[in-house]
């Protein structure tokens, strides 16, 4: 192979491995209860019970796609109603654009499970094989019984807590208590336990191996964000003007005064992402707030004001450097951009929310049949057919009475019943064949089109519903 | 170390030039090759393992014995394997009663509605709305009776054919031979007037007596019709042939009568419907609007 010095540079970079250091402070702090919260909404909705009635499923939010229904609270959602679903997305999309223009990559550093799951398999890291410079040393160990032991133990928690992970998700898609007692007794569906399986694997290999490297490879996240981001933007930055030049570095002359900062390497030894706060805005940086905790915590025994990293703007770092008086976070936050994005997220929460209280409690279609236009019978009268679906969101079965609006001349029956009354099936649609008859020589009977107006009514509750329709005569 | 590209002096070029762009012709990455030999091998399996050569009759059938058609043949087996139950219980199944049975007749009518499309639709129509000569299905007039019964027989046995022994079977005379033009024309007036449709009224008015000795024996005094007889209601709103002076004219004059053929199997050595079958069309045909 030849080799000569005008070659490009390899493209590919082996991972440098990151080993965080245990922090403590306020954002730490912040990190854990998010954590304990989101993980526990996540391991206990399945849990919750909701009574819907003895016909539907009594699980609080359940994805049954066999029955292709969602169930949230007192919400169901059918198939024709999924913009539900659209709007919720967008609503995330949008609600994603704002609190990164206000704060940067704040989902990032605090909500995204891939950070939240990272911190939990670091913290089981760090319990097993210690801190920081026990795993360093562990890590430059040759193998032996003690470093197999550890890293088994790690191992086999991790796989734990990725079981745990899929298992979770399982119970989204069926009855929880039902498919756990399956899941233990070998008699659940191989799906369940594929997924499982694929959600256990994906779950120790984010978390336990490729950690950062998803965030700054994988993820297309970060590069949306860089858009949207501008110089008011809340975000961590090194006020290097009071840091530098920092102590026992080259640039120090002797007599010269020192920055603040020691360079005790305290923030970059934190850090999940494994990159130095100091060199400034980086595409890795989470945001997530570790250096910040770790540099109070050194300014403190320093005797040193808080803040030599801090949540700040861009704008702001200008600013001070400038020695002028930093604007109010709330004015950064404030501003034309995010108050834009929040006025979206509102209009569209809003007509979700409306849409959803709108939403009839009963809803029909009426399909003409066409073939033929119209029948004819013995006694000369008119016959149209409509094919009509009644559908019964309730928990149990409702009467329906059918009708046609007030003030026609003409007849409506339903075939395989004597009157117009019907009684649709819990959580269910029905087809019904609906005749509409005019009698001989009226108006109706003679005229190419008439329009009409079918009423369908719960008879338990009065509530109505209706849909407009046309009547085909016979035209001469 | 990571590879580095090869340089053009080892490798040469493939001697394509654009614009002083040269390609060079470097070897193929070693993963790519041993993947292509791979699919090579691959290949050669898959033409042994499936049917795969064509030969003078027919391709080679393949070592693993699979085809599409076989795989066609079982689905549908297991399909009617899964509706065996229903399709028996249908065959011997009380057919009045049927209609209460809600998930047999769920069946029966979607399967009917099926039969229908592929058997019946060409002189009924897909809609079951007939046509001139062939009786709309959805009105209330029944030429032999309306019930599940008398249509499931219809169905069964067919109209004047030489297949079904059982077959419904009457032929109405030809009375162009027995009565003049001008008496023809007084029957038709009268048919016209009791059936509603404008008449002079002294030629209905003559036809009455001729009706009454020629035409009532089958169609009834006031026209009402007769199912024992297959003869059509005169004094209603729906006419097979046409209701107009032309087109009675015509009926009565030539006479009519409609051809059905038997449909069960037990009358046809080929394309038959089963007993199930018979019972399964018949209740669709009942449940479209006119069904008694």
């Amino acid at each position: 192979m030849s080799q000569s010095t005008d070659s490009p540079p390899s493209l590919y970079a082996s991972r440098e491995p990151v080993f965080p250091r245990k922090v403590k402070g306020w954002f730490r702090s912040l990190k854990w209860w998010i954590m304990a919260v989101t993980l526990g909404i996540y391991y206990l909705t399945p849990w919750i019970r909701w009574d819907r009635g003895p016909e539907l499923p009594d699980q609080a939010v359940l994805v049954d796609m066999a029955g292709r229904r969602f169930f949230f609270f007192w919400i169901e959602i059918w198939p024709h109603e999924f913009y539900f679903i659209a709007g919720l997305l967008i609503m995330a999309g949008l609600g994603l654009f704002l609190f990164t223009s206000a704060m940067g990559r704040v989902w990032c550093g605090y909500a995204c499970p891939q950070t939240v799951w990272t911190d939990l398999f670091i913290l089981v890291e760090r319990w097993v094989e210690g801190d920081r410079n026990a795993r360093v040393r562990l890590w430059n160990a040759k193998w032996d019984l003690r470093k197999l032991r550890l890293r088994l133990t790690k191992w086999a928690a991790w796989a734990v807590i990725g079981l745990a992970t899929g298992g979770a998700w399982v119970f989204y898609f069926t009855d929880a208590p039902t498919l756990f007692v399956n899941l233990l007794n070998g008699t659940a569906h191989p799906i369940a336990y594929t997924t499982m399986g694929i959600l256990t694997a994906t779950t120790f290999f984010f978390g336990g191996i490729a950690r950062e490297q998803v965030c700054i490879y994988a993820c297309p996240w970060p590069r949306i964000q860089a858009a949207m981001m501008d110089e008011d933007t809340i975000t961590i930055g090194y006020r290097s003007w009071r840091g530098e030049p920092r102590k026992n570095s080259a640039e120090v002359k002797a007599g010269e005064p020192m920055g603040d900062c020691v360079d005790c390497m305290a923030c970059v030894n934190v850090c999940p992402m494994g990159i130095d706060i100091r060199d400034g805005q980086q595409m890795e940086c989470i945001t997530c707030g570790l250096c910040i905790d770790a540099c109070d915590d050194v300014m403190d025994k320093l005797g040193k004001p808080r803040g030599l990293i801090d949540y700040l703007a861009l704008k702001d770092e200008e600013a001070e450097r400038a020695g002028k008086t930093p604007i109010a976070v709330i004015k950064h936050v404030l501003r034309p951009r995010t108050i834009l994005y929040t006025g979206l997220w509102s209009l569209v929460g809003l007509g979700l929310v409306f849409a959803l209280f709108i939403r009839p409690e009963i809803d029909m279609t009426v399909a003409a049949v066409r073939n033929p236009t119209y029948v004819v019978n013995s006694d000369g009268t008119i016959r149209n057919v409509y094919d009509i679906r009644l559908r019964n969101k309730h928990g149990e079965s409702r009467p329906f009475g059918l009708a046609l609006n007030d003030g026609t001349e003409m007849t409506l029956s339903v075939e395989g019943s004597d009157g117009s009354l019907v009684i649709v099936p819990a959580d269910d649609t029905l087809l019904l064949r609906v005749y509409v008859d005019a009698a001989a020589g009226t108006a109706a009977a003679t005229e190419a089109r008439t329009d009409f107006t079918f009423w369908v009514t719960d008879l338990n509750s009065s509530e109505r519903a209706h849909t407009d329709t046309h009547f085909n005569g016979r035209s001469q | 170390m990571a590879k580095q590209p090869e340089k053009k002096k080892d490798v040469g070029t493939t001697g394509h030039q654009w614009d002083g762009i040269e390609e060079l012709n470097n070897p193929l990455p070693r993963w790519w090759v041993w993947i292509f030999y791979a699919t090579i091998v691959w290949g050669i399996w898959y033409t042994i393992a499936y049917p795969a050569w064509p030969m003078l009759q027919s391709a080679t059938s393949g070592y693993l014995g699979y085809s599409t058609r076989a795989e066609v043949a079982a689905d549908i087996a297991a399909v009617e394997q899964a509706n065996a139950g229903l399709m028996d219980e249908l065959a011997v199944a009380d057919l009045a009663t049927v209609p209460s049975n809600t998930a047999l007749h769920s069946f029966a009518v979607n399967g009917g509605a099926a039969i229908f499309r592929a058997n019946c639709s060409q002189c009924h129509g897909s809609g079951a709305a007939g046509g001139k000569g062939y009786p709309n299905l959805l009105d209330d007039d029944w030429l032999w009776g309306g019930s599940v019964e008398e249509i499931a027989y219809t169905v069964a046995n067919g109209i004047r054919n030489e297949q079904s022994p059982d077959a419904r079977w009457t032929e109405m005379p030809a009375f162009g031979d027995i009565l003049s033009k001008e008496e023809i024309g007084q029957v038709v007036a009268h048919v016209r007037a009791i059936s509603g449709q404008d008449a002079d009224a002294a030629l209905a008015t003559a036809g009455e007596t001729l009706f009454l000795d020629n035409c009532a024996s089958c169609h009834g005094d006031a026209g009402e019709g007769s199912r024992d007889m297959g003869a059509p209601r005169l004094n209603d709103a729906i006419w097979l042939y046409g209701g107009d002076e032309a087109a009675l004219t015509e009926s009565v004059t030539m006479a009519r009568f409609g051809v059905m053929p038997a449909w069960s199997d037990e009358h046809r050595s080929a394309g038959g419907l089963s007993a199930a079958e018979v019972a399964a069309v018949s209740l669709y045909v009942h449940q479209l609007g006119g069904g008694e």
